[in-house]
């Protein structure tokens, strides 16, 4: 990508925060299962 | 494909989301094991074929990384990283064509053999990037993308398990899976391709506060590896990580065999909380030791991994199967210690290298993580079958494993003193157009 074709600086904060949720959710998920998971040994 | 050069303006925090991307899928690998029953069932195999695409992986990965450093610097992250999403993805979709046609060897050659090099190209592909984005920052920066190969895994392992219980665990379900696998990992890995930029050199020099001391150390790759401090930190890496691997390997017999005369044994699924609380440490360790590593320093870190380390391991050989939260709370330290050295290596390279080509320099000594990788679980379980054979039990299956770990520790630490900044001859002199942007930045 050019950088001519970039969003202007404004829309970026919006692209930023996308970005972050895109991989936290799934990490937010499998630390949700982990712990979970880790109760176990205080409870199993 | 040329180096996606950032617009004026980007922020650099888009940067360790892109990193993320590829190191959170890559990071599957370590839940290949969920894959394992069902293919035995489906196809016949024993747990040693089962196990090698995942090895083969593992293999791909070092050698990949080892090889394709140079080229990595040389095209760029957008480059690798595509390189990376192709390989891990169509590692899946062949894995997917095994299962369907019941032909195993495709699921070895894909995963292990394809996905392996994107795994390899994956993990360096953000590392020098995020540095030159963070040069204030190093060590958080790439412990960020090092947790997301950590989390990967902690993602996979349910998501893989639940995938397999709905298509079900047939050749025609394992194919299904592996095919949703590799078409949902090409999806997200795709922001990471979108997203990643290299600063130009007025970024850089802003995000330092100025051209640093270490923006003039400049080592290539080749000259790297001629280095005592190469050695020496291959050494580091090596010695941590096989401590690690020492606990991650056998966690759930461990805790049971310690405490299997006490008056509360400990359960299976106790066993299995255990493990997961030792992957949580690991991940809270390479972001949050890593970045204490940008305020104590490199040295310090690597100190405290290696010395409290052998420490830790000393107090659970003396006194561990008489307390449980001693046990578990030393385990823990340990793990998070061994998360911590994976992700502070790469700002430990670029303080003694540079960035010049810290990629391929970290690519290069991951083969440090190759020999831990079969030292390690070696170690531990060679030892405990022969101590079982003896007629012992209990804790005293794992006291010599443990010395062991505590000598390893020991020179692992003494490696690490010998740490010195790099030789000037071995330095390249800056380029004249880069030169001149620092000069001109600075008189800005």
């Amino acid at each position: 990508m050019s950088s001519d074709s970039s969003p202007p600086r404004g829309t970026r904060n919006g692209l930023i925060a996308f970005a972050w949720v895109w991989v936290g959710a799934p990490l937010g998920y499998g630390l949700y299962e982990l712990v979970r998971k880790a109760t176990q040994l205080f409870t199993g | 494909m040329s180096p996606p050069l950032a617009p004026p303006g980007w922020s650099r925090w888009l940067v360790p989301p892109a990193a993320l991307s590829v190191h959170l899928a890559i990071g599957q690998a370590y839940a290949w094991s969920v894959f394992k029953p069902p293919l035995e069932a489906a196809l016949h195999l024993d747990g040693t074929q089962s196990a090698l695409p995942f090895q083969l992986a593992i293999v791909m990965l070092g050698l990949s990384a080892a090889f394709g450093g140079t080229l990595v610097e040389r095209k760029g992250p957008r480059w690798a990283m595509t390189v990376a999403l192709v390989c891990f993805s169509s590692g899946f979709l062949i894995s997917a064509l095994g299962a369907w046609t019941e032909q195993y060897w495709l699921i070895v050659l894909g995963y292990g053999f394809v996905g392996g090099i994107g795994l390899g190209i994956g993990y360096i592909s953000p590392v020098s990037t995020l540095i030159k984005w963070f040069p204030d920052r190093p060590g958080m920066a790439t412990g960020i993308a090092i947790m997301g190969f950590g989390g990967g895994a902690l993602i996979a392992s349910p998501w893989s398990a639940q995938m397999l219980e709905s298509f079900g665990a047939d050749p025609t379900g394992i194919a299904l899976a592996f095919l949703v696998h590799g078409l949902s990992y090409a999806v997200f890995m795709a922001l990471g391709v979108f997203l990643v930029r290299v600063p130009r050199p007025a970024d850089r020099a802003a995000a330092a506060g100025g051209p640093s001391a270490a923006e003039g150390v400049r080592v290539s790759a080749r000259s790297a590896v001629r280095t005592p401090q190469f050695w020496c930190l291959w050494i580091v890496l090596c010695t941590n990580v096989t401590a690690g691997i020492g606990i991650l390997e056998k966690a759930a017999p461990m805790i049971t065999d310690f405490f299997a005369d006490s008056s509360g044994p400990v359960s299976a699924s106790a066993a299995a909380g255990f493990v997961a609380l030792l992957s949580a440490a690991n991940m809270a360790g390479r972001i949050g030791w890593s970045s204490t590593s940008d305020l104590i320093g490199r040295k310090n870190i690597y100190r405290v991994y290696l010395g409290v380390g052998a420490l830790m391991y000393l107090t659970i050989a003396l006194f561990g199967d008489s307390a449980k939260p001693l046990f578990v709370v030393c385990a823990l330290v340990i793990l998070s210690f061994y998360g911590g050295g994976f992700a502070t290596i790469p700002a430990y390279l670029k303080d003694l290298f540079g960035t010049y080509q810290v990629g391929a320099i970290h690519g290069r000594l991951l083969t440090a993580w190759s020999t831990a990788g079969v030292l390690g679980p070696l170690i531990v379980n060679w030892i405990a079958d022969r101590q079982e054979e003896a007629g012992r039990h209990g804790s005293s299956l794992y006291g010599l494993s443990f010395a062991i770990m505590i000598g390893l520790l020991v020179v692992g630490f003494v490696a690490n003193e010998f740490v010195r900044p790099v030789h000037p001859r071995h330095h390249l002199p800056a380029p004249p157009k880069e030169a001149a942007d620092v000069q001109r930045q600075q008189s800005a």
